[in-house]
């Protein structure tokens, strides 16, 4: 009874400003004025329609999409091998560069805005998909490395062996043993990624000028005397479907992971 | 199946630690050697620098007269049963099975006659599609041994792979594992700390004690003629008494280098007899039932040091706790001991005086 009562709330919570995000989207700027309300007065899509006729709106999210899921995958790649080799292989100085990897997580971003944006100007980078998928990367490893090699640390060191035994290479055992595995941590890993690529906006806004990534099209949509309320309200709504659709995709596979995991080698 | 030759195979952990050294040992082609000492003797070091897992500071591995010490462990074609069994809890029992044919590049049909054959063998056909969480202890310890005879390696390595079943399983697993060495003519290198284990299957026992070979022979020889008095010890259940001296026994011991040696008597053949009728009289201090037999803890009158003996048959004389009972050894069937280093003394015979 009292965890049905919680997660009411919580629904009502996290649902309460969506929905009124979404009452908004669709009701006319007029209504919009007079206040917040739990239904439309006058449904309308104007929003909507003008927020893809007028402002091609696919653009945004399509830079954003592609930005995010290379970033994601990029990512999961570098900083799984990257795990592994914390997890896994003795070498000299491993807590130095454990601790360095974290350290470059710690830079406040504003701090790095100038210096990146030289750095990708005499590369002749900006405005291109690598001028934030790099800068991304670099934010997003330490995290990943941190927690896929907590992962892989707890994984009986027993099944690789195996692996190798029977015949596996480190690779062969990594891909087949390792990472199966690690899937649980792997879709976490994801969609920590992909969130922060999703949301990120003071290097998309620094290092884009046509290629607006979602965050930067909206903020720029107020123009001199109006704020369009019922386009942003809009534009925030299609923001998230994406990655609601991400987290519904592997949510399943994330609960099977974890149990798959659990199983004593 | 191959011959497995260690020659003077020793690892030296970096901090100093020796973990094995000089370990020099044959296993024959389809023979069962024991490795067996107490934990840290360096047994399970010996197996992982056999299979691979871990490069030895000295010393090299040859399978079949090849030099293998170089080799990563899929190029050794050694198969490895696993304490903890380490099945690939994502795979099912048959994908377990096969993984090793797999990753050998072996034909998708001939995987499956394999896998279905072992299968059959080892009673797991029924269970081929289940996920190793949803196998009981003895049935994954078969997929384990499965995983390996699958694969008709040039040799097999077991690293405790009884010790996680309970005791009952433990007894019918070993019968089995031994009728399965059999039938495969399997080169086997057998990794315990259950002296039971070793003598049970071993062909040959090689008993180790910080990372040095403290005997190694047929397990009979071992239990009859212990090199020393940790082998003494170590092996036989309940373990042999070792006496320091004569400890007030009226012994007629023949004379010594050593002149003390260290007395060493299995408590089975220690005998309990009416008081004053033996070599000494003892006081019964503990009286442990094992049902076929009963095991009296004594302390004997004059010395003080303790002894064990086991008195078997149905109508077996079993002392109250508290009584004096006199004890009588066997004395051919003693041993003796060199207190200084205790190796083993030989003395029996006339040669002894």
């Amino acid at each position: 009874m009292r965890l049905a009562l919680a997660a009411v709330l919580a629904a009502l919570a996290l649902g309460l400003p969506l929905w009124i995000a979404a009452v908004g989207s669709v009701s006319s700027e007029a209504a919009l004025f007079e206040g917040v309300t739990l239904w439309p007065r006058e449904p309308t899509l104007a929003h909507y329609r003008a927020l893809f006729a007028e402002r091609a709106f696919w653009e945004p999210l399509r830079h954003s999409l592609v930005v995010a899921a290379s970033t994601t995958v990029l990512c999961l790649l570098l900083g799984s091998a990257c795990a592994w080799s914390f997890a896994r292989l003795r070498f000299r100085g491993k807590a130095f560069w454990l601790g360095a990897l974290l350290a470059v997580g710690m830079f406040p971003q504003i701090s790095l805005v100038a210096p990146l944006y030289l750095g990708l100007r005499a590369l002749g980078w900006i405005d291109s998909y690598p001028a934030l998928v790099l800068p991304y990367l670099t934010f997003a490893m330490p995290l990943a490395v941190w927690l896929l090699a907590g992962f892989f640390r707890e994984l009986p060191v027993e099944l690789e062996e195996a692996a190798w035994i029977d015949g596996a290479g480190r690779l062969r055992a990594f891909r087949e043993v390792v990472l199966p595995l690690a899937a649980p941590a792997l879709v976490a890993t994801a969609i920590v990624t992909f969130l922060f690529c999703w949301n990120e906006f003071l290097f998309a806004l620094s290092f884009t000028l046509e290629r607006q990534t979602v965050p930067v099209a909206v903020a720029l949509f107020r123009g001199q005397y109006r704020v369009p309320w019922g386009e942003i309200l809009a534009a925030s709504l299609v923001a998230t479907l994406p990655v609601m659709a991400l987290v519904l995709a592997v949510q399943r596979r994330m609960v099977r992971g974890l149990t798959a995991g659990a199983v004593k080698g | 199946m191959a011959e497995l030759r260690l020659e003077g195979l020793a690892k030296e952990h970096p901090g100093g630690v020796v973990a094995l050294r000089e370990l020099d040992l044959q296993v024959r082609d389809g023979e069962l050697v024991v490795l067996v000492g107490p934990s840290g003797c360096g047994k399970t070091t010996a197996l992982r620098l056999v299979a691979g897992l871990e490069a030895p500071s000295r010393g090299r591995v040859r399978i079949d007269g090849r030099d293998v010490t170089d080799l990563p462990p899929r190029e050794r074609d050694v198969a490895m049963v696993f304490q903890s069994y380490a099945l690939y809890p994502h795979k099912s029992v048959r994908e377990n099975l096969g993984f090793g044919l797999r990753m050998r590049g072996t034909p998708r049909p001939e995987i499956a006659r394999r896998v279905e054959e072992v299968a059959r063998t080892l009673g797991l056909a029924a269970l081929l599609e289940r996920r190793p969480a949803q196998l009981s202890g003895g049935q994954r310890q078969r997929v384990a041994l499965g995983r390996a005879i699958v694969r008709e390696p040039k040799a097999f390595l077991l690293d405790e792979p009884l010790s996680n079943l309970d005791a009952r399983l433990r007894a019918e697993m070993r019968a089995e594992l031994a009728r399965l060495h059999r039938r495969l003519g399997a080169t086997m290198l057998y990794v315990t700390h259950d002296q039971e284990e070793a003598l049970t299957l071993g062909d040959r026992v090689v008993v180790l004690r910080d990372g040095a070979v403290q005997q190694a022979g047929p397990p009979l020889e071992l239990y009859e003629r212990p090199a020393n008095v940790f082998v003494a010890g170590f092996l036989g259940a309940p373990a042999m008494n070792l006496l320091p001296g004569a400890s007030g026994l009226a012994l007629d011991l023949p004379s010594t280098r050593p002149p003390e040696p260290v007395i060493g008597v299995r408590p089975g053949d220690v005998a309990l007899v009416a008081p004053g009728t033996g070599h000494a009289d003892a006081r019964v201090e503990v009286v442990e039932v094992l049902g076929h037999a009963t095991l009296v803890h004594l302390r004997l009158a004059g010395s003080g040091a303790a002894l064990r003996a086991l008195v078997t048959g149905a109508g077996s004389l079993a002392p109250a706790i508290g009584e004096t009972a006199g004890v009588r050894l066997a004395t051919e069937r003693l041993h003796f001991f060199d207190p200084r280093d205790g190796r083993r003394l030989e003395l029996s015979g006339p040669t002894g005086g």
